[in-house]
């Protein structure tokens, strides 16, 4: 029955990349910039921020710009897919309730919709290259495998943080907690080597592995093999978990809306 | 629509269907509770303070190509039930339902339309949902831009609309794609009655192109006019089930003339 829900979510993919688009243009709608107001405002953080913590780090600004621009931009996406995942069964409920749609088709559209906003911010990224002109060269292309690992997780994270806020109404407010302090102990804004001799501690921090196999590469370097089983190992992990969670609790979802 | 089950002849089998409606409390659903919950099932207590409603039990019968099916019953009775889990939105907990054939249901007054797209988008996605191709939907816009007269409104949001031009654009919309299997729920026939003259003639033509019917009712005449056997539910249960006339005067106590002429 969970094949079937993947099969039928395949099938209605046009559907799906239009209500992704929508939820774009719905929020933007009547606005000027319309969803370039994203990519300004996290240009203006990534800006702001690149002045400040540069000089507390005492970093050189050249160095320090393009790793905050990515960091920025791929924990901004994470972020906010957490976020939304946990309404993500809760706000479609007039939808679930009447009508009959594959439930991972809710899950497609919350990723693709944090794909189209994390395509209005890679201008950010792009623009800090081109201004400070840092390109990362070849390394580059180990980037593309590791954004397809992430789409399969994103998938994996609204499915199964969907699922279990709609049933546990405290999990949201968890989770988001939880994002705040991973924000923290992650090196996100600060370099992973300020950590000194507990460097060591890194991969056993999956969020850690998993941004820097999209960053570092992007940076033009190849992360090591620690990092890469490290974010394999916890993508299998939880792409495993949810969806043997998914499969038992499917036919649920319905009622805990 | 679409899809296979267009070539096969439309089918529902119910076979013991059973499903509990589990309720759950603001505070029902916290974790807090659930941990408590197996801390005391650990120490030997019953884990049963969860609040069942049985919505449906051992629910059997088959539809076939032709058959018109009226479901009647007091209030609570489990037809809204029936019809979602027909509809594929609830799943039973025992017993097996099979549905051949496309099927549309018109179960809730706003369909899943979504209040701040504009009509043209709605008409997009419910087109996208029922797997038409980019003409099909052109036609499908024509359509029910036609019959909800919607003009210029069509491009702006929903949420706007006055509750009539809603219900028009929902009815106009649930009625233009022409399923095999139609469920229907009862606020269908409600409606101000200006528009049901109207309304009514194509929901007959839909109802007659439809190989199944479903309806749930208290409309006595709907009910003579459509279907030729009725469900009677009583607390999830079918209580009594046969031809219309005779289960609706069982229903109802007193007698029944089915009308030569068709309402409306």
């Amino acid at each position: 029955m969970a094949i079937r829900d993947l099969r039928e979510t395949i099938s209605l993919w046009r559907l799906c990349w239009t209500l992704a688009e929508l939820d774009i243009v719905q929020r933007y709608r009547g606005s000027l910039l319309g969803p370039f107001w994203l990519t300004l405002s996290t240009g203006v953080m990534v800006g702001a921020m690149g002045v400040i913590y540069s000089t507390l780090f005492q970093i050189e600004m050249h160095d320090y710009l393009p790793f905050l621009a990515i960091s920025q931009v791929l924990w901004g996406y994470l972020a906010v897919l957490v976020a939304e995942s946990c309404q993500g069964f809760t706000m479609s409920e007039g939808m679930i309730r009447s009508m009959r749609m594959p439930f991972l088709l809710y899950g497609a559209r919350m990723v693709l919709r944090n794909v189209l906003v994390l395509a209005h911010n890679v201008v950010v990224i792009v623009l800090v290259d081109l201004v400070l002109w840092n390109w990362p060269g070849p390394a580059a292309i180990f980037a593309i495998p590791a954004m397809l690992l992430w789409l399969i997780d994103s998938l994996a994270i609204t499915i199964l943080l969907g699922a279990i806020c709609a049933r546990f109404r405290d999990v949201p407010p968890i989770a988001a907690s939880v994002m705040q302090m991973a924000f923290f102990i992650t090196p996100v804004i600060w370099r992973p080597h300020l950590i000194g001799d507990k460097e060591w501690l890194l991969p056993f921090n999956p969020f850690f592995t998993l941004l820097e196999i999209v960053r570092a590469p992007l940076l033009g370097t190849v992360p090591g093999w620690e990092i890469y089983v490290s974010a394999i190992t916890s993508s299998v992990v939880l792409c495993g978990v949810t969806w043997v969670f998914f499969a038992r609790v499917r036919g649920r979802i319905a009622f805990w809306v | 629509m679409s899809g296979m089950g267009e070539h096969l002849p439309a089918l529902i089998e119910a076979t013991g269907v059973s499903l509990d409606f589990p309720l759950y409390h603001a505070s029902g659903r916290s974790l807090k509770k659930t941990l408590m919950g197996s801390v005391t099932r650990r120490m030997g207590e019953d884990n049963r303070h969860r609040v069942v409603v049985q919505a449906l039990r051992d629910i059997s019968f088959r539809l076939e190509a032709g058959d018109r099916l009226g479901l009647i019953g007091s209030n609570g009775a489990g037809k809204t039930t029936l019809l979602r889990t027909l509809a594929g939105i609830y799943e039973p907990y025992t017993g097996s339902i099979r549905v051949q054939g496309s099927l549309n249901a018109l179960l809730d007054p706003n369909l899943g339309m979504n209040p701040n797209l504009t009509g043209r988008e709605n008409i997009m996605l419910r087109g996208l949902y029922s797997g038409l191709d980019g003409k099909e939907i052109e036609q499908l816009e024509v359509d029910v831009r036609r019959f909800a007269e919607m003009d210029e409104f069509i491009n702006l949001p929903v949420r706007i609309y006055s509750a009539g031009m809603i219900i028009r654009l929902g009815f106009a919309l649930a009625t233009a794609i022409r399923p095999q299997v139609l469920l229907m729920d009862e606020w269908f026939l409600a409606g101000d009655a200006n528009f049901m003259e109207r309304a009514r003639t194509r929901l007959e033509d839909m109802v007659r192109g439809a190989e199944i019917l479903v309806l749930s009712t208290h409309n006595t005449d709907a009910l003579l006019d459509w279907c030729n056997r009725l469900i009677w539910m009583e607390q999830g249960r079918i209580h009594r089930a046969g031809p219309t006339v005779e289960i609706l005067e069982e229903y109802l106590g007193h007698r029944v003339q089915p009308k030569a002429q068709p309402a409306g």
